[in-house]
């Protein structure tokens, strides 16, 4: 294996510019305020822009609204019933693919890996479909009595055809006695994912947070954990956690995540926030309205895992910062077996990530502490915020993309011949074909967990099967010419 | 203890993912204890509703529904749209609305086929939906044409789109106009509204706006045609995401001496070589060859519900003989397609392939005990559904429930027709535009030995404790079933082998020791 040399700030500029060079000058204007080579001062000519609208045709890897609220914040709250209100396709391809695992029965008490549409048909366009969902409505409530509540989420005709889901979704709630959520997270709204994350937000503040209370005893030591969706189980692995430190998790938002918990959600001391991108609005309305400070927090590798321990345990007494300290030395032995099996395989690898909008920067620490290194990362839908957050834990020079498309990242990879790729499902075959290591992000490749000591076990293992694969050595035919094989 | 040290240089640590790890006592605690703040249900009332969902007046208010939709079996217009596009050279697939939509289409193909699947939004958004997307669909050609040059740009709708009323073939002009494009570049369309009809309409739909594209294109030109002692039959496959059938039409019909032309060929472009190059437009059907379609002997159509307009366009535009057949699945259905192609190209059936039949017909002699009676469901597709039936039906299997969610007025008639072919027929019950929760309640109340579907039933399956083959659209969680064919009798052999094998797994897996037998 070949390594490179990190590329200089000059150097990775001009390759920016090679790759921007071949966009027509529309494109290129506004492509070139999203591609930087990082200052980790965060200088003004180093900016990254983002959050803006892609630009039509680059094969964009973003999503969209629809997706950040169903398939983000709603989709996995377990005792919800999550309508897709709209034609069958936006629910239909979201069904079950982000693997936000819980508890139950499917069907029954838990309604997460489940399609739930109105089907949208023709006649409900032209006549609008507030009857359809009224009747849907009555239906759920029939078939699914423990269900706790139905959420609402709008394709993009709701809003196009001037349905009035707020008026049938407050007519529901009365009739059956359950909280019917209208979500207008219509797929055209805003640029991405991101604006998905934020009407979600909006709409737990505005129907969910602060209803609950009373179901248990409260006690000092109550959290919330909050931005963790519980991909492969990594809720539960952060729980695990906290719970050794000796804190009381008395929400989890949302993965295996429940109505009561939402609604009781302010009666947390301090909110612990993991994907800031998706939830960061919640825990100011909280903030505001109930005055509970939040803080964010990293769990992927050992480094990000102590340093978030101690900062956490900062805000408790004594007795949690002791409970802290013996976990971390528990986990210090933990976390040498597993670096002392897969650094030496791993060391000096380079990574290219291209992810939604936290861990692009939340993985790198994992990665560091595998002796592995990112020379190029990005974001799908992150915000300034983000960027902020970002440039001081990378080297000078090293390559940032926000909303980067198919056509630069393959350019990308090509010019930095990464060790290994980490993005989506999309982009996963495209690097294979390349034969370059892939894992997907997103979804943990179907693994995981990667949050917490457990997870970064898998982390590593995962990253291990991927770089050493033997399957790389393969793609060359023996009576391949060298040279006619890239 | 999560992990046990290994001393092979392979594998340095043993770890334990999300399939083990949560076992551990810890997280069983943690996960007791987290229902203190969930209020949840308590467990022997979730006993009951379960119980209660499985039963026959759960069924009855579930085959009630008139809105409710829960697991449906289809998908929507313009991801069909974007395989018909995917089964042409250097074709482009360019979806006019919503960007988040090509993202799923996008990677609900990746997930099936285990490939690249490239595919273009024109990413309208709010200002778009009040003053229309001519700009978007303007530019998104001119970074198309720069960055991933195509040959051929195929263009379909969101709902979006559709809702306000977008006019593709005026836009696509102004296109042209403003130069993004050549005057004479190749551009079809199709408008593919996802709240009309399913995934086979929007495929039906775009292929037919290919098709037509190419016929009027200056390629379409009989002198063109290469002088051969062949006949050319093109051969259409509809919404088939085995690529292996592709491959196996293709093989077939040059056993008989015919050339065959397939008209939405996904079989390169969604099964490309890993050789450390990707290209991102690896196959489809030739362009200069699409334009040539409409001088070919006749159209072999092989999905009648989903290639409806397609046929029609063919029979009535092209004037060509259209010959519309069950898929050929199995015995049956591969002897009806052979009999049709031998007799509209004039040609025999070639020894090779009477042996090859009776390879398949000796390897059902072969398993014919143990599938005989086998009670099952199906789900998918009609097509596909009608073609499954028929097979398994040959197989002396009895099919019990048959659910095609997006089934078309034709399904019923025609599915009939193929079970009262047969006496294992007599019980099945046919329903369709039911979803995969109808079938659940079908599977608790008459229960069956085995489904056969796509991945989606898996919850059915480890529900009602049934094994499922899985057949169909999409396969996520099984690798490589699409890249080998099921159609022809290559295809039959490598269903049966799936059937039996599934139902020896499950015998073997049940079995009592003294019945755990060496020999089957």
């Amino acid at each position: 294996m070949t390594t490179t040399p990190a590329p200089t700030r000059a150097e990775t500029e001009a390759m920016i510019a090679e790759v921007l060079g071949q966009y027509p000058t529309k494109a290129a204007k506004f492509r070139t305020k999203h591609i930087k080579a990082n200052d980790p001062e965060g200088s003004k000519e180093c900016e990254v822009k983002s959050n803006i609208k892609s630009r039509p045709g680059v094969m964009t890897i973003r999503g969209c609204s629809y997706a950040g609220s169903k398939g983000v914040v709603w989709g996995p709250v377990k005792d919800l019933v999550t309508i897709s209100h709209g034609p069958v396709g936006c629910g239909q391809y979201s069904w079950a693919t982000r693997r936000n695992y819980a508890h139950g029965h499917l069907g029954v008490n838990n309604f997460t890996a489940m399609q739930i549409t109105t089907d949208f048909q023709e006649k409900d366009i032209v006549f609008g479909g507030d009857a359809k969902l009224e009747t849907v409505l009555d239906e759920i409530v029939e078939l699914f009595p423990l269900a706790k509540g139905v959420s609402i989420q709008s394709e993009c005709p709701i809003g196009l055809i001037g349905d009035d889901i707020e008026a049938v979704a407050k007519k529901s709630a009365k009739k059956h006695d359950i909280p019917v959520i209208p979500v207008r997270c219509e797929g055209f709204r805003g640029v991405s994912q991101s604006l998905g994350h934020h009407i979600a937000n909006d709409a737990v503040r505005d129907h969910v947070l602060g209803t609950g209370g009373g179901t248990f005893e409260q006690t000092d030591y109550d959290v919330a954990l909050i931005g963790d969706y519980n991909i492969g189980g990594d809720a539960w692995a952060s729980r695990r956690i906290l719970e050794e430190m000796g804190l009381r998790v008395i929400a989890q938002w949302s993965g295996d995540g429940t109505l009561n918990e939402m609604k009781s959600t302010h009666l947390s001391k301090l909110n612990l926030i993991h994907c800031y991108r998706s939830m960061n609005y919640i825990c100011t309305t909280m903030e505001e309205r109930f005055g509970t400070p939040w803080t964010e927090f990293n769990f992927f590798g050992p480094s990000k895992i102590v340093s978030s321990m101690r900062k956490i345990a900062e805000f408790f007494d004594d007795e949690i910062k002791a409970k802290t300290e013996a976990a971390i030395a528990r986990y210090q032995v933990r976390f040498d077996e597993i670096t002392k099996a897969f650094r030496p395989r791993l060391e000096g690898k380079r990574v290219m990530l291209a992810i939604g909008g936290l861990r692009p920067r939340h993985t790198i620490g994992a990665y560091e502490d595998l002796g592995m290194e990112v020379v190029g990362t990005g974001y799908e839908f992150a915000h300034k915020d983000d960027y902020t957050r970002t440039y001081s834990m990378l080297k000078e020079g090293t390559l940032l993309y926000d909303d980067p498309n198919s056509f630069e990242l393959e350019e990308f990879a090509k010019h930095l011949k990464p060790d290994l790729m980490g993005a989506g499902v999309k982009e996963k075959y495209v690097f294979h074909k390349m034969g370059i290591p892939f894992r997907q992000m997103h979804s943990w490749d179907y693994s995981g967990p990667y949050h917490g000591v457990d997870g970064f076990a898998v982390f590593a293992r995962d990253m291990d099967i991927a770089i050493n694969s033997p399957a790389w050595d393969l793609l060359e035919a023996p009576w391949s010419k060298a040279g006619e094989v890239a | 203890m999560t992990t046990t040290p290994e001393h092979t240089s392979a594998v340095p640590l043993r770890v334990l993912d999300h399939n083990d790890i949560f076992r551990d006592e810890v997280y069983q605690k943690q996960f007791e204890g987290k229902r203190e703040f969930e209020d949840a249900a308590p467990k022997e009332e979730v006993q009951r509703v379960l119980d209660w969902t499985r039963g026959w007046e759960y069924r009855e208010k579930n085959f009630a529904r008139e809105g409710l939709t829960v697991n449906p079996a289809k998908a929507c217009q313009p991801l069909g749209a974007v395989l018909a596009a995917l089964g042409f050279e250097g074709t482009m697939p360019l979806v006019h609305g919503s960007q988040g939509c090509v993202a799923y289409f996008r990677s609900h193909f990746a997930r099936h086929f285990k490939e690249p699947v490239p595919a273009a939004s024109t990413s309208m958004t709010e200002d778009a939906a009040v003053f229309g997307g001519i700009n978007n669909l303007v530019e998104a050609m001119e970074n198309i044409t720069a960055l991933y040059k195509p040959k051929h740009i195929a263009v379909s709708t969101t709902c979006m789109a559709e809702v306000i009323g977008e006019d593709l073939f005026a836009y696509i002009g102004a296109a042209r106009e403003q130069e993004v494009i050549a005057q004479d570049f190749p551009v079809s369309y199709a408008h593919t509204p996802s709240f009309v009809g399913s995934h086979i309409t929007g495929y039906d739909v775009m292929l037919k706006g290919i098709l037509e594209m190419l016929a009027k294109s200056p390629d379409a030109d009989a002198s063109k045609v290469a002088k051969s002692d062949k006949v050319r039959l093109n051969v259409i496959p509809g919404f088939d995401t085995y690529v292996g059938n592709h491959r196996e039409y293709k093989r077939i019909l040059e056993l008989m001496g015919v050339d065959p032309l397939i008209l939405g060929d996904h079989s390169s472009s969604l099964d490309s070589p890993a050789d450390g190059e990707y290209f991102l437009y690896p196959g489809g059907t030739p362009l200069a060859q699409g334009a040539l379609a409409k001088f070919s002997r006749a159209s072999l159509v092989l999905q009648e519900s989903t290639l409806r307009r397609t046929a029609e366009y063919i029979q009535k535009d092209w004037k060509q003989d259209t010959i519309v057949l069950e898929t050929p699945l199995g015995v049956k259905g591969t002897d009806a397609f052979l009999t049709a192609v031998a007799k509209v190209a004039d040609v025999e059936v070639p020894a090779e392939l009477t042996a090859e039949r009776g390879r398949l017909v000796d390897a059902i002699t072969d398993s014919h005990a143990y599938v005989h009676g086998k009670r099952v469901a199906l789900a998918g597709d009609p097509d596909l559904v009608i073609a499954l039936t028929r097979f398994v039906l040959e197989l002396g299997m009895i099919p019990v429930h048959i659910v095609s969610t997006n089934a078309d007025p034709t399904f019923k008639a025609r599915m009939e027709k193929v079970l009262s072919a047969s006496k294992f027929g007599a019980e099945a019950t046919v329903w369709p535009e039911k979803d995969l929760w109808h079938l659940r309640s079908l599977v608790f109340t008459e229960p069956v030995d085995l489904l056969i579907g796509s991945m989606q039933l898996k919850y059915i399956s480890r529900e009602a404790n049934v094994p499922l083959v899985r057949v169909g659209f999409p396969i996520f969680d099984r690798h490589h079933l699409h890249r080998f064919p099921i159609i022809g009798y290559a295809g039959g052999l490598q269903l049966l082998t799936q059937l039996v094998n599934t139902i020896l797994d499950e015998m073997d897996r049940t079995a009592p020791d003294h019945s755990f037998d060496a020999v089957r």
